[in-house]
């Protein structure tokens, strides 16, 4: 039996102690363990009660997920509040695939998919179109007020939460997810205190024009890993207002934060709420300092290996929408491809490009005309995780490009700025 | 021989050969392709840490100052003990992060695995230890480099 170090309520207890079976027992204990090691006082109520998961994908090697899945569904215990998750892996009509491709995907990658996801329904999923990385776009709708207390997980979605939308979360992994928003509760810890959202690093932006957001978040998690920077220098650039095209701005920087380093949250002066209302309040005492300028940000992009088998070859593939890309930035992507084909005299792309997107989202842009220009491109649009397709070992054939920071991290993607990556679709030569 | 105190997470004992990073290890980008391809020994295959890549960390010491990157994390860890393919070790330098450390509580509550883990090793811990030092790891989380 397992004694906890935190102060837990009686009916806490009698969790713990297996009054309300064992699987919520052992749920309970992991989350108890899990905020004792970070010497949480107690577990705190979580009040933004829809979920978000990050397991999305059914891969059979995920033995130990589907085992307790079915030992959840046999307790007859659910996520009340329902839950999002991330992408799905795979859409075959969007993303073609080569035969042999697809029976890597079905049998070996994914073979699981469809009896997880009757699992997730079990226990909470929304509905069948709840799969995005996004799941804070108002087209989605799992969108928390500023101080709710969350159990999401996906370290760009819990990014976006504490920093932009000024909720609580800390970066949990997957299962931790699931079981906060089985029990209600999450150990108050981290990120969900005003001390552990206090800044350690001051982040001091010098650069001649608006940093590429997908570099300068590289840049700043490889320096301050899962510390909280405090930015700034930024607001020159992108304002005092979290518009459509700031929020996208965010949303792209945060993810490679995230993903280069494991930063959690971030606040920039003059912007993001919680630096908006505390302001240089929000860094501690003896904070450290790191200035950023354009030759900063140039040698952080020139530090990007190249993993490509034939490096002097041309790209054939590119993913664009890593996080998914929200509406406006759909609009946008489309403005510029369909401008980047006229300007070369061209009439479809001469690389496979692919968008990634929200399914709410993709609805919605469907019923505009920006849909059918983006079809005649030759691009085509998927809800899938581009990076779950790049796990395919075959995909290596192709010599995937990317605009996402967080894609080339996790794959052998290379990473173009988004003139570059036109360029590259276009089929000209980017060194 | 230099000896080093942290705190205990996950006790036991082990005595053999480590493998050092220096940076925060991705654990998404570093276990995925050997969990993935179901193989029985991880080959580290995070290409943005050199001190690691391509080195098998299968029952062997890890000694690293934090995990980092996607928060699938813990649950990387949780399979990659639940299939025996885990380091046997794992001696952080800093105080364990959230991914690390759910990834240690599935591993122990939900698989009964048998890693070890000790955190708060300290700066000067992997400022001195070398990839393919001989250490000896105590329960009481005492790490001796010998």
């Amino acid at each position: 039996m397992y004694e906890p170090k935190m102060v837990l309520t009686d009916e806490q207890k009698d969790i713990l102690n297996g009054k309300q079976g064992p699987t919520k027992a052992k749920i309970m204990e992991t989350l108890v363990r899990y905020g004792d090691i970070f010497d949480a006082k107690r577990l705190v109520k979580v009040t933004h009660n829809q979920g978000h998961l990050v397991t999305s994908f059914g891969i059979p090697l995920l033995k130990p997920v589907y085992r307790i899945m079915d030992e959840i569904i046999a307790a007859d215990l659910k996520a009340e509040g329902g839950f999002s998750m991330d992408p799905r892996p795979l859409d075959y009509k969007n993303v073609k695939c080569s035969p042999l491709e697809k029976l890597v995907f079905n049998l070996i990658l994914y073979g699981k998919q469809e009896d997880y996801e009757k699992q997730l329904t079990k226990i909470g999923l929304t509905s069948k179109d709840k799969f995005t990385c996004a799941c804070y776009f108002k087209e989605v709708g799992n969108i928390p007020k500023e101080g709710d207390i969350l159990s999401w997980a996906e370290s760009s979605a819990v990014n976006y939460a504490n920093s932009v939308l000024g909720a609580r979360c800390n970066r949990n992994s997957g299962m931790i997810d699931i079981f906060g928003s089985i029990l209600g509760y999450v150990p108050e810890f981290g990120l969900l205190t005003d001390e552990g959202r206090k800044a350690t690093y001051k982040v001091i932006v010098k650069t001649s024009k608006k940093p590429i957001p997908q570099i300068l978040g590289s840049a700043i998690g490889m320096k301050v890993m899962e510390e909280v920077p405090y930015i700034v220098g930024l607001d020159k650039f992108l304002g005092s207002e979290l518009t459509d095209d700031v929020c996208d701005y965010l949303k792209d920087f945060g993810a490679a934060t995230a993903s280069n380093g494991a930063v959690g949250l971030y606040h920039i002066e003059n912007l993001t709420p919680e630096a908006k209302k505390l302001k240089t309040k929000l860094l501690v005492k003896d904070y450290k300092e790191y200035v950023i300028d354009d030759e900063e940000l140039e040698r952080i992009y020139k530090s990007y290996p190249i993993m490509w088998k034939n490096k002097d070859k041309k790209g054939n593939l590119a993913f664009i929408g890593c996080p998914h890309l929200s509406l406006n930035q759909l609009n946008l992507w489309t403005d510029r491809i369909v401008n980047a084909l006229k300007e070369n005299n061209l009439k479809k792309v001469k690389a496979r490009t692919i968008l990634c997107t929200a399914p709410e989202v993709k609805e919605e842009f469907m019923k505009t005309p920006n849909y059918q220009r983006l079809l005649k491109t030759g691009a085509t649009l998927t809800c899938i995780c581009p990076l779950m397709y790049t796990n395919n070992p075959l995909t290596k054939s192709h010599r995937i490009m990317t605009s996402s920071n967080k894609l080339r991290t996790y794959s052998i993607a290379r990473y173009y700025k988004d003139e570059e990556l036109l360029l590259a679709i276009c089929g000209k030569e980017v060194k | 021989m230099k000896q080093f105190k942290g705190r205990v997470l996950a006790s036991g004992n082990y005595k053999g050969k480590v493998i050092v990073s220096k940076q925060g290890v991705n654990t998404l980008a570093t276990f995925q392709k050997s969990a993935l391809m179901n193989k029985k020994q991880v080959i580290a295959s995070d290409q943005n840490n050199s001190d690691i890549y391509g080195k098998n960390i299968t029952g062997i010491a890890l000694a690293l100052p934090m995990t980092i990157g996607s928060t699938t994390g813990g649950m990387v860890l949780q399979v990659v003990c639940s299939m025996g393919i885990n380091p046997a070790c794992l001696l952080f330098s800093e105080p364990i992060d959230s991914l690390a450390a759910a990834g240690v509580v599935l591993a122990k509550v939900w698989e009964n695995s048998n890693i070890i883990v000790i955190d708060k090793l300290g700066k000067e811990f992997l400022d001195t230890i070398k990839s393919d030092d001989d250490i000896e790891v105590k329960e009481d989380g005492t790490v001796t480099i010998l």
